[in-house]
């Protein structure tokens, strides 16, 4: 499903990746760790041209992209983001920030959207919380709202930048509960945090990246209880102590 | 006092209808304001340079020179290329000169919208000027309320300098009757009490539209 192939990526005198390269396979979950300022979250946002690469290679469902020719508003409907701080639109509704762009974007009936949406309401638990404003709901239902926004444009890929460190600690579960009844599904994901108990539960694959570059990767059980690299080693033991 | 209260009792017809003028002149040349400074409030944050310099040029130029100036500029400018009624004259200054202060409060309403509001709109498959349109200036208008508020009263207030184009608004009303009167301290003030109503209502006017965009978003909207 993605392919990232030698990808640098500077901004200014800054060089945030440096020749990466990952593959990440149909109903894979990826997770993505490292300290912060290691390039995870611009990596992820590499792939759906939120940044743009200085040079390398993004090729999703088969298809290489260039930012410059192809359509990236056609390529983003196919790649759901949730971010850090939701970024729910605070002016609509729960119901209307869902709507919004299957509605404007893909120009489906609002009738259509808005049962699709309750759908997924439902699917997130918060089908009680759909005529209310973000501004009344919970960090954790907010974040919830933001999975169901993305899922409404039916993405065959969803990307989580650490969608749950802006949470308070008992509101992290409820997210990862939803997160993981996506992975169950099927869903492609790849996702940058910190919990390293989602990593170990979900992960397919577990990426291991310092100083915007891959320093290990391997299926979650080696890269917690048997980690090749030294700094790999270093960096778990600082998290999990 | 009581040369006031015949002041005002004398010239009460006359300053209703300057009042009608004033408040015309006031609509007109800010909804015309309101396109313009729109207008140069996207040459800024194009990311153009030409149109950021044509942008930045307006701006300059206009808060840099008198109101009055750019009126007779304008007024005498005007009506060598076309005969135009001094009523759209003044208008047409006022709103060139309000655009200027308005392009400034939309580009910073828009820009002071967080970042991730357009990576959210981008993510999910929105183009620019859609994300623009439904999700960003909704915020920014409203955002925009208080300073557009404010920026309204000096125009209400800047529309008395047409009266030296000859229009008969409050200000010019004062002139004319305080020249036949010879009580020009009484006129005057007679001519700052209409300002003043006028301000009070369009202020009460501003808040209420500020306070019922704020309680919209706490409540749970009806089906």
């Amino acid at each position: 499903m993605i392919k990232i192939k030698g990808l640098n990526k500077s901004f200014g005198a800054l060089h945030v990746l440096k020749d990466v390269n990952i593959s990440v396979g149909k109903s894979n979950v990826v997770v993505l760790i490292g300290a912060s300022g290691s390039g995870k979250s611009t990596l992820l946002r590499c792939i759906n041209f939120l940044e743009i690469k200085d040079s390398g290679d993004v090729i999703l469902m088969g298809k290489h992209v260039d930012p410059q020719k192809d359509d990236l508003n056609k390529i983003r409907q196919n790649v759901g983001m949730v971010f850090q701080h939701f970024n729910l639109f605070p002016h609509k509704t729960v119901l209307e920030n869902i709507v919004e762009a299957p509605i404007y974007v893909k120009g489906i009936s609002r009738k259509e959207a808005e049962e699709t949406a309750i759908m997924l309401l439902e699917k997130v638990g918060l089908s009680d919380k759909a005529y209310v404003y973000p501004v009344q709901l919970s960090g954790g239902q907010k974040q919830r709202v933001a999975i169901a926004r993305a899922l409404a444009m039916s993405p065959q890929i969803m990307l989580f930048d650490e969608p749950t460190s802006a949470l308070d600690p008992e509101l992290v579960g409820e997210v990862l509960q939803v997160m993981k009844d996506l992975a169950r599904d099927g869903m492609t994901m790849v996702v940058v945090t910190h919990e390293m108990g989602f990593a170990k539960e979900v992960a397919d694959r577990v990426i291991y990246m310092d100083e915007g570059r891959i320093v290990e990767e391997g299926v979650p059980q080696q890269i917690f209880h048997a980690p090749q690299h030294v700094r790999t080693h270093a960096f778990l033991s600082q998290v999990l102590a | 006092m009581v040369i006031i209260y015949e002041i005002f009792m004398e010239n009460l017809s006359a300053f209703m209808a300057a009042m009608v003028v004033t408040l015309k002149l006031t609509v007109v040349s800010l909804v015309l304001a309101m396109f313009i400074g729109l207008l140069i409030a996207f040459l800024k944050i194009s990311g153009n340079r030409l149109l950021y310099s044509i942008a930045q040029l307006y701006i300059t130029v206009i808060r840099g020179t008198p109101l009055i100036v750019q009126l007779m500029f304008l007024y005498f400018g005007i009506i060598e290329l076309v005969i135009l009624p001094a009523f759209w004259a003044g208008s047409l200054a006022l709103a060139i000169h309000a655009g200027a202060y308005i392009a400034e409060i939309f580009r910073g309403t828009i820009q002071s919208i967080d970042r991730g509001q357009m990576e959210a709109a981008r993510s999910l498959g929105m183009s620019y000027s859609l994300a623009m349109r439904r999700i960003i200036m909704p915020q920014a208008f409203k955002r925009a309320i208080p300073p557009l508020g404010n920026q309204f009263i000096i125009g209400l207030k800047d529309s008395s300098l047409v009266a030296y184009l000859g229009v008969p608004e409050i200000y010019g009303t004062a002139l004319y009757a305080q020249a036949e009167n010879f009580n020009p301290f009484q006129t005057y003030l007679v001519a700052g009490f209409y300002y003043l109503v006028l301000v009070i209502i369009f202020t009460f006017l501003v808040n209420k539209l500020e306070r019922k965009l704020n309680v919209e978003e706490n409540e749970v909207k009806s089906k």
